[in-house]
């Protein structure tokens, strides 16, 4: 019965955390699906859109109104971000072999977590992020804190408006051809470079949102705090299907859930360990991902 | 001396939903020279790529018997086990090594001849230099014989097209292969280019042995050169048979509607 | 190649590696190189080791690897505990290091090699990450986070150090030159060049992807056993991510295909590091923005995949004297 327990707590504790997860799965996957890139990056800007809300609250005081608002700004302020790195770092080398592109993406990503550090006004200590106090849910043993709610409820309201873009829009269309075949695309009269612009800043605002979700979930804040979930995220979109959105977002749950089984049912010290393991074992059985499609290289 | 060199038993291979290739069976004896024509998609690289392993087709199999006469599936090996039991090939859109040279290019594809273990290499032995050298010998013999051997230092990319073209077949030759697949070798060349090349196919038949397939849009070359012909289309033979026999053939006039204008030789 | 020639160039090139080694060596002994000059280049002198490791893996198989870092950890640990608890004699600990190294070299590369993709460079940064978690907590072996005492001989006397570790860089610069001159060099280059061709001209693909990178992490555990004596200390942090980007970046300002790029870029970039210390923070923040020029501006790096050669040189320095002569 203790066992039941824990698991469904567990079960709760990861679809909360999974959610974040999709959130910064689906930017990777995402962009890695338009310009074959890891976007190393991406993590940091998580970290960025934490900040940017951490700023707003505290200038505003923590109540709903500035929560909201801290989503808004952070958005703005990662969107901008995340298309300004596409224009300066990635673009200039798109042509270039993709070794070059990787290792531009790994200099971004130091470049956004030691330039945080060396800020007068952010510092490399760790912040406390204001966020709300905790009211708990209980169904007998186990339950489900307002903050939990929250960030499940707004993952799946971004999810789905992500979702509609990329499927019922013009824009998403043309997104889904990019991702194609860039060439063929832009035959078509796509302007290649708005849509990739397009892409980088709809994962940054994704990126943004899970950013502050975590930051509320786990109020420490420091300028490293990106590279962890991001690189978990990562892992997250090729367990799922690297260039699949859906499979993003499927990796993500399925990758909140493990960890904190592992948190539950093992130790804390190997929850890390597991996401790791995980990349492993999928490479090795299935490394198109749970969703993805085996591309054939034409000889 | 006529064995059977190569055996396709009725392969097939489906890409998703699409069945490239259908039920392909051939047989090909050493010592023969034949053509593989047909429009274009209809899947000759596609076989190319199932006879030299680059893919494993999805029903049948490959038989093949190597210099020491043992019988070998090649439906079950990979690009370069096959290489080493004697079928070498050539692609489509060149594909050279293009920042090494033209001499590097050569003595890559005999890298599995070589005498010398790592520890020779690693600690320069009389063996390896002797090894070398005895590399290095040959490939300018191959060289000489396509005429590219002055330029040897050249980076392949650095070669006009026709050469490189050439350099793929020398490559090819160097793995000392039993069987050739050469893919399209005449293509992007003009008249006087492929009317060398066609002496030059004939020669090195000849010189080293050989049982060559080839793919090929050109007729001249085709009707000049094979012994016979299968024709594909839509992943299907539609005839086989005499040069003579397959430009009357009219299933072949047909699948080439169109481009009647070729097959006058 | 004439024999003449040949030993020309032999005679030539040990005459550079004995200079190179034994000469700061006894200038280190007799003072005239003081002990914390000697540390900053010794130490330059294993980060080269590093630099080469990396490069190994790029140049073989076009991927980044960022875990080298973490081999160079289980070659440092793996020494200690050798020497200390099996009292192996310290070069035959340093090459167990090593061993066990190219053991887990194997171990990694064997299913992420056999991909097309570029998963190797997660996939190896996931490995350092996760090293540097189980060496926190195998406190038994590593003694946790607050690391590991090692003190050695190479520790306390500056001159030994320097000959052990650069005659070691020595040694590998010469051997693995020596590999890539030669047919397997080529075989290597065709991989890097054109898989699919080399495939279908007798290259085993995966098995030369293979061999570049077990031989890359027994180089990376060569310089982490040669690291702990040395520092005579070693922390968890020495497998992480961050010193497998440091690692990264001597490379890619030295070249990519060039192994003397790596090396001078080790040197120069160890020093800068000392001399740059009083920038303080802003330090970690130049790096990376180089490492953007350098992709931006010029990719190729120093010496893009060229080689250093002594030959080529003395050649040049003997022509010019040459044609001196000529002109009186």
């Amino acid at each position: 019965m203790e066992t039941l327990v824990v698991f469904f707590q567990q079960l709760i504790n990861g679809l909360s955390l999974g959610s974040i997860y999709a959130l910064i799965a689906l930017g990777y996957t995402m962009v890695y699906g338009i310009v074959m890139l890891i976007n190393f990056a991406h993590g940091d800007v998580l970290m960025v859109g934490a900040y940017t809300g951490f700023y707003v609250l505290h200038a505003m005081g923590p109540s709903p109104h500035a929560l909201a608002l801290s989503f808004v700004a952070s958005m703005i302020v990662c969107a901008v971000a995340g298309v300004a790195i596409e224009r300066f770092a990635y673009r200039p080398l798109r042509s270039a072999p993709r070794l070059n592109s990787l290792i531009t993406a790994i200099a971004v990503s130091l470049i956004l977590q030691n330039g945080m550090r060396v800020l007068p006004f952010v510092g490399p200590n760790p912040r406390q992020f204001p966020t709300m106090p905790t009211v708990n849910i209980s169904f007998g043993a186990f339950g489900i804190s307002n903050i939990q709610i929250i960030v499940i409820l707004v993952s799946i309201v971004l999810m789905l408006i992500l979702n509609y873009i990329i499927n019922w829009t013009k824009t998403g269309k043309a997104m889904r051809a990019v991702s194609f075949d860039m060439r063929a695309a832009s035959l078509m009269g796509i302007s290649v470079n708005r849509v990739v612009a397009f892409t980088f800043a709809l994962g940054s605002v994704l990126a943004a949102a899970g950013g502050i979700l975590f930051a509320t979930a786990y109020p420490q804040i420091d300028p490293t705090m990106g590279a962890m979930p991001g690189l978990k995220a990562f892992v997250a979109a090729v367990l799922g299907g690297i260039g699949s959105v859906p499979g993003a977002m499927l990796g993500g749950y399925i990758l909140g859930v493990a960890e904190t089984m592992t948190k539950g049912f093992i130790s804390s010290q190997f929850a890390d360990a597991i996401s790791f393991s995980i990349l492993i074992v999928i490479l090795l059985v299935k490394p198109t991902g749970l969703m993805g499609t085996k591309v054939r290289v034409k000889v | 001396m006529s064995d059977v060199l190569l055996r396709v038993d009725d392969i097939s291979i489906v890409f998703g939903g699409l069945r490239a290739v259908g039920g392909f069976s051939c047989e090909l004896k050493t010592g023969e020279l034949v053509g593989l024509i047909g429009p274009n998609g209809a899947g000759k690289t596609t076989v190319f790529n199932m006879l030299s392993g680059v893919y494993t087709p999805t029903e049948g199999s490959i038989c093949f018997t190597d210099a020491r006469g043992r019988v070998h599936s090649v439906h079950e090996k990979k690009p370069f086990q096959l290489s080493k039991i004697g079928i070498a090939r050539t692609f489509q859109n060149i594909r050279l090594f293009g920042n090494l040279t033209v001499e590097d290019n050569v003595l890559i594809a005999m890298h599995s001849q070589r005498e010398i273990n790592p520890l020779d290499a690693i600690f320069r032995t009389p063996r390896f230099y002797r090894d070398e050298e005895r590399l290095r010998a040959k490939t300018l013999e191959l060289l000489a014989l396509f005429k590219i051997d002055s330029k040897k230092e050249e980076l392949a990319s650095n070669l006009p097209y026709g050469e490189q073209r050439k350099l793929e077949i020398v490559r090819a030759l160097a793995t000392n292969p039993r069987l050739l697949l050469l893919d399209e070798p005449a293509a992007g060349m003009n008249p006087q280019e492929t009317q060398e090349l066609m002496g030059l196919i004939s020669f090195i038949r000849k010189q080293f042995n050989l049982t060559i397939l080839l793919i090929e849009h050109d007729m001249k070359l085709v009707m000049g050169i094979c012994e016979r012909l299968i024709v594909l289309d839509y992943g299907r033979t539609i005839a086989a048979g005499l040069p003579a026999e397959i430009k009357e053939n009219p299933a072949v006039i047909k699948a080439y509607l169109g481009e009647e204008a070729m097959i006058d030789a | 190649m004439k024999t003449t020639v040949r030993m020309r160039n032999f005679i030539l090139l040990a005459a550079v590696a004995v200079a190179v080694v034994f000469l700061p060596g006894l200038l280190i002994k007799i003072g005239v190189i003081d002990a914390y000059t000697a540390q900053i280049f010794t130490l330059a002198g294993i980060n080269a080791i590093m630099a080469i490791s990396v490069n190994i893996i790029c140049g073989v198989t076009g991927q980044l690897s960022l875990g080298q870092a973490g081999f160079m950890a289980i070659g440092a640990y793996v020494c200690i505990w050798f020497s200390q608890a099996m009292h192996f004699p310290l070069p035959l600990a340093m090459v167990t290091g090593a061993l066990f190294a190219a053991v887990a070299g194997f171990f990694i590369g064997f299913p992420t090699l056999k991909l097309s993709g570029d998963y190797l460079a997660i996939v190896t940064l996931g490995f350092g990450e996760i090293l540097r978690v189980i060496f926190v907590n195998l406190k038994v072996f590593t003694g946790g986070a607050n690391g590991k005492r090692f003190t050695t001989i190479l520790a306390a006397s500056a001159d030994i150090a320097w000959i052990v570790i650069i005659g070691t860089l020595a040694a590998v610069v010469i051997f693995l030159q020596n590999f890539l001159r030669s047919t397997y060099g080529r075989a290597i280059f065709s991989v890097r060049e054109d898989e699919i061709a080399a495939n279908s001209n007798g290259i085993s693909v995966f098995k030369y992807k293979m061999t570049g990178f077990v031989v890359a992490a027994f180089v990376a555990g060569l310089a982490g056993a040669l690291y702990a004596p040395f520092i005579g200390f070693v922390k968890p942090d020495l497998s992480s991510f961050n010193r497998s980007v440091d690692y990264l970046i001597y490379v890619v300002l030295g070249g990519m295909g060039s192994v003397t790029g790596s090396v001078i870029a080790a040197f120069v970039l160890t020093y800068l590091q000392e001399f740059l210390r009083f920038l303080k923070e802003y330090r970690l923040l130049i790096y990376p923005v180089i490492l953007i020029l350098v992709m931006l501006f010029r990719p190729q790096g120093l010496l893009g995949m060229k080689e250093f050669s002594f030959v080529r040189a003395w050649q040049r320095v003997t022509a010019r004297r040459g044609a001196k002569d000529v002109g009186k």
